[in-house]
């Protein structure tokens, strides 16, 4: 038996059963792979649902080609070693229209680069369900959120018409039209997933590690200039400094923070220390009250 | 890549809750508004440093206060409303345990709210104001928690600052609370006085209450122990997924429900009842000897046989029931009421058949606690009623096994969840109880259809309006939601009477052979609209001796025979003058007005369609009036 702490095993026990649920009940699903620590443990849980088997569903990362170089990295030998088999999809018409997070602001630049490129995959495929890391813990709008979030034609999520989920007994029907997002990790916080990346070993992008690394400063985040489209502005100059990632994304959106913390244990003890939420450090989450709430009505996960 | 230091125990991080061996506690607030859930949640939050502190200063007020309430917002519409509608959770985790909190407003649709925060919880925390004592509404809450599963509640005495920390306000409410908690069935309930607002006894002892010596809020809930969700000793594993990655290898994925399962193990297989034994517990950790209740796994039996989702293993000599009759309680969580005959998807674990409402007994009410008898049951409505199922299921009721014993009904079009429910019990095929007994008849059918079957019988002249107003009838009819079949020359001479002319015996047999079948078809449970002319008293009274008392309806569609001659919209009564159609009724045969029908349409006063409204104010007017009345 593993030795994990009770709670951990209670909460990869009803994530294991969550995810054979979505393979036993759906035609098409596929996993929504983000590169993160949140999609490093949904992995981990996939490939011990299913073992001996392989992972039964195909991972689909949504490239909005401006993910951390070490992302990337990361992501390609992460498919190699376990033999995955892996979607990625770009919205080539936002990339032929050059959409930038430089130019067109967070808000367009999420729409079309995310919002939509995601809309174009789960199309494209005709997955009927998409299974996704987010936590309710994350924010506030998604307390309420379902394990299994019915979405509407188009992918709409409408925060008053949700199923009530009655204990493990989920309704995984879906009506023409309707598809279904999955969270698994719903009941998990982000110390949970800490403390379950440091119990069982699990691989990290090693930007989640403090290092000293060459960050500018810019609207009061600490952005870390990972290719040549970043162009410094007047007055800003590149400093080094001992930062680490808290959540993953976009290179440009992705407010980087100051701390020393170089493994998993320093990581939890930084948390408890610091008590900021993890989103805090995202360009898009403060576009407007409710962000988060709007993009998920409109399908961005 | 891999993080410098592994298999890191939670020992050495202050996060991680210590004592590896408790596990989560998911439990639930109720309570009535502003007895102050939100303030004691927030203050959890706070004081178990699990609320970020942006979000804190966020709350922060002029005075510096902290608004613990406003750190649960939720979703945009709820904030401007200021009113939380569903259930949201929260996750906090002291030094010793991870606690999630299914948090539930006492405002709409409170009924389904609890019962989903229930089926989800360990234990509840129940909200009272010193200062109101136990309202309506928490009996309420209490009542529901316990219908679906909950049998700890802890009462926390809320807002003692406000009755100056008195011991004797605090002690009527605990008498209060002991005596309803009894009552109700709740085998743990324990109070505790607490000021959310100001701290007192939450996390930490209140100075201000040295009076009471019993534990904080927080040390009781680090502390208790859930209960015990399933018989211990008794395998149950329901069989989520079969895995069959190559011809070799056949395993069983799903999660240990009760009981606990070892190498070796003799079992059977429900179903199919095949005798088995355990050959290996599969993990990716690797192989073990032994898994409990609650683990997630993947087992192999000694030998091939055909397993597959929904299938059960069991212990042997521990054999569950297997029905397809099952006694439930339900929430109703659907606008349009429960009503017998309905039928619906059934999803009770990996289980999933068709169940049709076969009784409904009685509703709850949930302040009184009395049943009261009932036909249906309405939104938010918790009642007791029975199910036939599709297919035979294993059964395990809710006292013995609460996951295996909840259950789901879905809309078989939208798809929707339209009821949650409990198992209370299984009916043995030879149970002694009339719905188990219930005979499939006309009855039964038509209760199904939710409607009075009958046979509205017309005749009248050839083109004497009998088809128009039938069809707009049936259109009527449809409309109304009710199952139809009209009967008339057209599609019964084409086929089954096919083979009859136009003598007086063949126009005979065609009329009896329309009458049996319309007569079998209310007997199926429709409301059958024949159109012919049937001229004869005799073969008119033959069909109505046909059919049970009061379904058979006479209606006579009166038209002269001059105007029928003159509309002559077949071209009938030309054909019939030139001598080219003989017994023609009218003419060269007699049409024997009909003496007491049970109406007369007189088409020279009325239109088509007024006497089409006539027919269903005359003939189903009382009866839709109850309809309505019972809705
Ligand atoms: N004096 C006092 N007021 C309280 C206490 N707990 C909550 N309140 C107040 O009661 C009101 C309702 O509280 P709230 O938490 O929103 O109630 P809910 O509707 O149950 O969530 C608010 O004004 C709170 O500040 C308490 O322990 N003492």
């Amino acid at each position: 038996m593993s030795n994990l702490p009770l709670y951990l095993r209670q909460l990869e026990a009803e994530s294991v059963y969550i995810l054979r649920e979505t393979l036993a009940c759906f035609r098409k699903p596929v996993l929504m792979y983000s590169i993160g620590k949140d999609s490093s443990v949904l992995l981990h849980l996939a490939r011990k649902a299913f073992y001996p088997g392989p992972v039964p569903f195909p991972l689909l990362h949504v490239d909005t080609t401006w993910k951390f170089r070490e992302m990337i990295a990361f992501r390609d030998e992460t498919v190699r070693r376990y033999g995955l088999n892996l979607i990625i999809h770009t919205n080539e018409e936002g990339v032929e229209k050059g959409i930038s997070p430089f130019v067109h602001g967070s808000a367009v630049y999420t729409d079309v680069m995310k919002t939509q490129a995601l809309r174009q995959a789960l199309d494209a495929y005709g997955f009927d369900a998409a299974i996704g890391g987010a936590r309710r813990d994350e924010e506030a709008s998604r307390a309420k959120e379902r394990i299994f979030s019915v979405r509407a034609a188009g992918y709409r999520w409408d925060p008053r018409n949700q199923r009530p989920e009655f204990g493990r007994v989920f309704n995984t029907s879906l009506a023409p039209g309707e598809t279904m997002r999955v969270f698994p990790l719903s009941n998990w916080t982000e110390k949970d997933v800490w403390a379950y990346i440091a119990a069982e070993g699990i691989d990290v992008v090693p930007l989640y590690f403090a290092q000293e690394r060459e960050i500018v400063r810019r609207d009061g985040m600490l952005v870390l200039p990972d290719d040549e489209r970043f162009v410094l502005k007047e007055g800003e100059v590149p400093e080094k400094m001992w930062v680490r990632f808290r959540t993953l994304g976009c290179y440009p959106l992705t407010g980087a923070m100051e701390s020393t913390a170089q493994n998993v244990v320093e990581i939890l003890e930084e948390l408890q220390a610091d008590q900021m939420s993890e989103r805090r450090g995202r360009a898009i989450d403060h576009d407007q009250a409710g962000a988060m709430e709007l993009k998920k009505q409109a399908g961005y996960f | 890549m891999r993080p410098k230091q592994q298999g890191v125990t939670s020992e050495s991080t202050g996060p991680v809750p210590h004592t590896s061996d408790i596990g989560l506690l998911r439990l639930m607030t109720c309570g009535s508004v502003d007895d102050g859930k939100s303030t004691l949640i927030g203050r959890l939050l706070v004081d178990a440093q699990m609320a970020y502190q942006d979000h804190i200063q966020a709350q922060r007020k002029s005075s510096g206060e902290i608004d613990y309430a406003g750190l649960l917002d939720g979703l945009l519409a709820e904030r401007e409303q200021g009113i939380t509608i569903d259930v949201a959770y929260r996750y906090f985790a002291s030094d010793k345990r991870k606690f999630i909190v299914a948090d539930t407003p006492g405002h709409e649709q409170y009924t389904r709210n609890m019962a989903t925060a229930a089926s989800v919880s360990d234990l509840a925390v129940i909200l009272i104001d010193a200062e109101a004592g136990l309202k309506p509404q928490t009996r309420r809450h209490a009542v529901i928690a316990h219908l679906f599963g909950i049998r700890h509640v802890v009462a926390a005495v809320n807002k003692m600052d406000k009755v100056g920390y008195d011991e004797t306000a605090f002690r009527k409410i605990e008498a209060a609370f002991t005596s309803f908690a009894r009552q109700c069935g709740l085998t743990s309930a324990v109070c505790l006085p607490v000021s959310a607002l100001k701290g007192d006894n939450i996390c930490e002892p209140s100075d201000k209450m040295t009076w009471y010596t019993g534990p904080t809020l927080l040390s009781y809930l680090e502390n208790v122990k859930p209960q015990a969700m399933a018989s211990a000793n008794v395998l149950r594993f329901p069989v989520q997924w079969a895995c069959r990655p190559d011809a070799s290898f056949r395993g069983y994925a799903g999660t240990v429900e009760s009981g606990d399962v070892r190498l070796g193990q003799n079992v059977v297989v429900l179903p199919s009842n095949m005798p088995a034994k355990i050959s290996d517990i599969v993990t990716m950790d690797g192989s073990q000897d032994r898994a409990e209740t609650g683990e997630a796994i993947m087992l192999t039996l000694d030998r091939d046989i055909d397993v597959s989702r929904g299938n059960m293993i069991v212990g042997e000599n521990q054999l569950p029931d297997i029905s397809d009759q099952i006694i439930v309680n339900m929430v109703w969580m659907e606008e349009e009421a429960a009503r017998v005959g309905a039928c619906y998807t059934f999803c009770c674990g990996p289980q999933k058949t068709i169940a049709t409402i076969t009784a409904i007994q009685h509703k709850v009410d949930v302040e009184t606690l009395i049943e009261q008898p009932v036909q249906s049951l309405s939104l938010n409505d918790v009642g007791q009623g029975a199910l036939g199922l599709a297919t035979s299921l294993v059964i395990e009721p809710f006292a013995k096994n609460r996951m295996m014993g909840s259950f789901i009904l879905c809309d078989k079009v939208t798809h929707r969840t339209v009821a949650a429910g409990t198992i209370r019990s299984a009916l043995s095929r030879g149970a002694n109880l009339h719905w188990q007994n219930m005979a499939v008849d006309a009855a039964a059918r038509a209760q199904m259809k939710g409607q009075r079957p009958f046979c509205l019988w017309f005749t009248g002249l050839s083109g004497a309006g009998k088809s128009t107003i039938a069809d707009l009838l049936e259109k009527k009819f449809f409309n109304m939601g009710l199952h139809t079949y009209t009967l008339d020359g057209d599609n019964v001479r084409h086929g089954l009477n096919r083979d009859l002319g136009f003598s007086d015996t063949d126009r005979m047999e065609n009329i009896r052979r329309v009458a049996e079948v319309a007569r079998l078809m209310v007997d199926a449970g429709l409301i059958v609209i024949v159109s012919f002319i049937s001229p004869f008293r005799a073969e008119r009274a033959m069909a109505r001796d046909l059919f049970p008392p009061g379904s058979f309806y006479e209606i006579f569609v009166d038209a002269p025979f001059s105007v029928c001659e003159e509309r002559d919209p077949k071209g009938l009564y030309k054909k019939a003058r030139e001598g080219l159609i003989p017994n023609f009724t009218g003419l060269s045969s007699p049409y024997e007005t009909p003496e007491n029908p049970d109406l007369c349409l007189d088409t020279s006063v009325l239109g088509p369609l007024e006497l089409a409204e006539q027919v269903v104010d005359k003939v189903c007017g009382d009866w839709l009036l109850n309809m309505k009345k019972d809705e």
